[in-house]
């Protein structure tokens, strides 16, 4: 193995991001700690530039960095028995769970090792890149997402409908924040309709750039999360019968395709020759807006105000 | 193997190691909830740097669509803790 100035960055940020991991974890000042996590998923998105994974870079930033960041700094107002501290470890636990640490982090050290030396024959890389011509997309991260790994993708969509309805049934919304001034006002109206245009954009290229469903979902939630700091209130959503239809539309919108193709003597998502780019995108559009609306309603933290009432007026009429 | 696959594997067993311990002996949920976070990027960084192959070549598309549904079933599921953790406080309340 030979050592080049690359291997010195390698070490510089893998050590960077365990420190800030360390400091994230450590610290009695939950406030501290969440903002640290929040660096914390930048470099990792610097990471994931460096060893080329482009769309995970993309995703990260404004997933891990942004949303999860802006969810546990609105999850720092709730009050909480211990006072928002982060409390002192069980001293009888500790040593036990170190001990326990210290063997879990070897076995897989050792796994990983082994699984990236050993010869385990064919790899998927090679099929997902012989493939990748009749997928209908050339970004291969794409093309495994939404046509060679389908599968897990729908199933994905399943398990965030499953949580977005978790969290509309424990509870009713955060109250709206208040007007905001004048400066925060102006950024707000300036960068939702950018984030609108830049989420549009990634959707699109994602079929032969890194971009892509999960990408721009995020930044459209991250367009709802903007207009909420500047004071949205859950009126200004669209119409709840609506909103329950884009939550849907994802997976709706994956059933139909994969069904469509049990018509025309194909298996259950195996697209018909020559259709695989366009039901793709169409796909794509459906679960970006599904995600978007997922993660907006998860910052809204319930469902929001006017829902109940809604829809006991409709069982009245 | 290369250098640059073993230093973020190691580094991504060690997040995991780390996050799983936090998340064991820490009270605060919300503490909790941030290193299970952690510990989840931690297995997210070793998949990465197994499918890394060099400067060159393009790196292993399929576990990067994996790790990228694993960040955004990692942010509903924080999401839905963080509701829970709420709903809990409230519960507490009454």
């Amino acid at each position: 193995m030979e050592i080049t100035l690359w291997h010195l960055l390698d070490s510089l940020l893998a050590i960077l991001l365990l420190g800030l991991a360390w400091s994230a974890l450590s610290g009695t000042d939950l406030k501290r700690g969440v903002v640290l996590f929040m660096a914390f998923g930048l470099l990792l998105s610097l990471i994931w530039a460096r060893l080329r994974a482009p769309d995970l870079a993309l995703a990260e930033a404004a997933i891990g960095a942004g949303l999860s960041g802006a969810l546990l700094l609105l999850a720092l107002r709730d009050r909480e028995k211990s006072e928002n501290k982060a409390g002192q470890p069980m001293s009888l636990l500790r040593l036990a769970t170190v001990l326990l640490m210290l063997l879990l982090a070897a076995s897989f050290a050792l796994a990983y090792v082994t699984a990236v030396t050993s010869n385990t024959g064919g790899r998927l890389a090679g099929l997902a890149f012989g493939n990748l011509e009749q997928s209908g997309v050339s970004n291969p991260v794409t093309a495994v997402l939404l046509n060679f790994r389908a599968y897990d993708t729908l199933l994905e969509l399943a398990v965030l409908l499953a949580a977005t309805l978790g969290i509309l049934a424990l509870g009713s919304e955060r109250r709206p924040f208040r007007r905001p001034g004048v400066l925060l006002g102006a950024l707000v109206t300036w960068i939702s309709p950018l984030l609108v245009i830049v989420a549009g954009y990634l959707l699109w290229t994602g079929a032969h750039a890194p971009g892509g469903a999960f990408q721009a979902g995020a930044l459209l939630a991250a367009a709802i999360v903007m207009l909420r700091l500047g004071g949205m209130t859950s009126e200004q959503l669209p119409h709840q019968l609506l909103q329950g239809w884009l939550l849907a539309g994802g997976i709706a919108a994956f059933m139909l395709a994969g069904y469509l193709a049990t018509f025309h003597d194909l298996a259950f998502l195996q697209y018909p020759a020559g259709w695989a780019g366009l039901l793709i995108l169409l796909i794509e559009s459906a679960a970006m807006l599904s995600i978007a609306l997922s993660l907006g309603l998860a910052y809204l933290g319930g469902s929001p105000s006017g829902w109940d009432e809604r829809s006991s007026r409709g069982k009245r009429s | 193997m290369m250098l640059t696959q073993l230093i973020f594997g190691i580094a991504g067993g060690l997040l995991f190691a780390m996050g799983l311990r936090s998340a064991l002996i820490r009270e605060s949920l919300l503490a909790r909830i941030l290193a299970v976070n952690v510990s989840g990027a931690g297995i997210f960084l070793a998949f990465v740097a197994i499918a890394y192959r060099g400067l060159e070549e393009t790196p292993d598309p399929v576990p990067h669509a994996l790790v990228l549904t694993g960040i955004v079933v990692a942010v509903s599921a924080t999401a839905l803790a963080l509701a829970l953790r709420r709903r809990l406080e409230e519960a507490d309340d009454e």
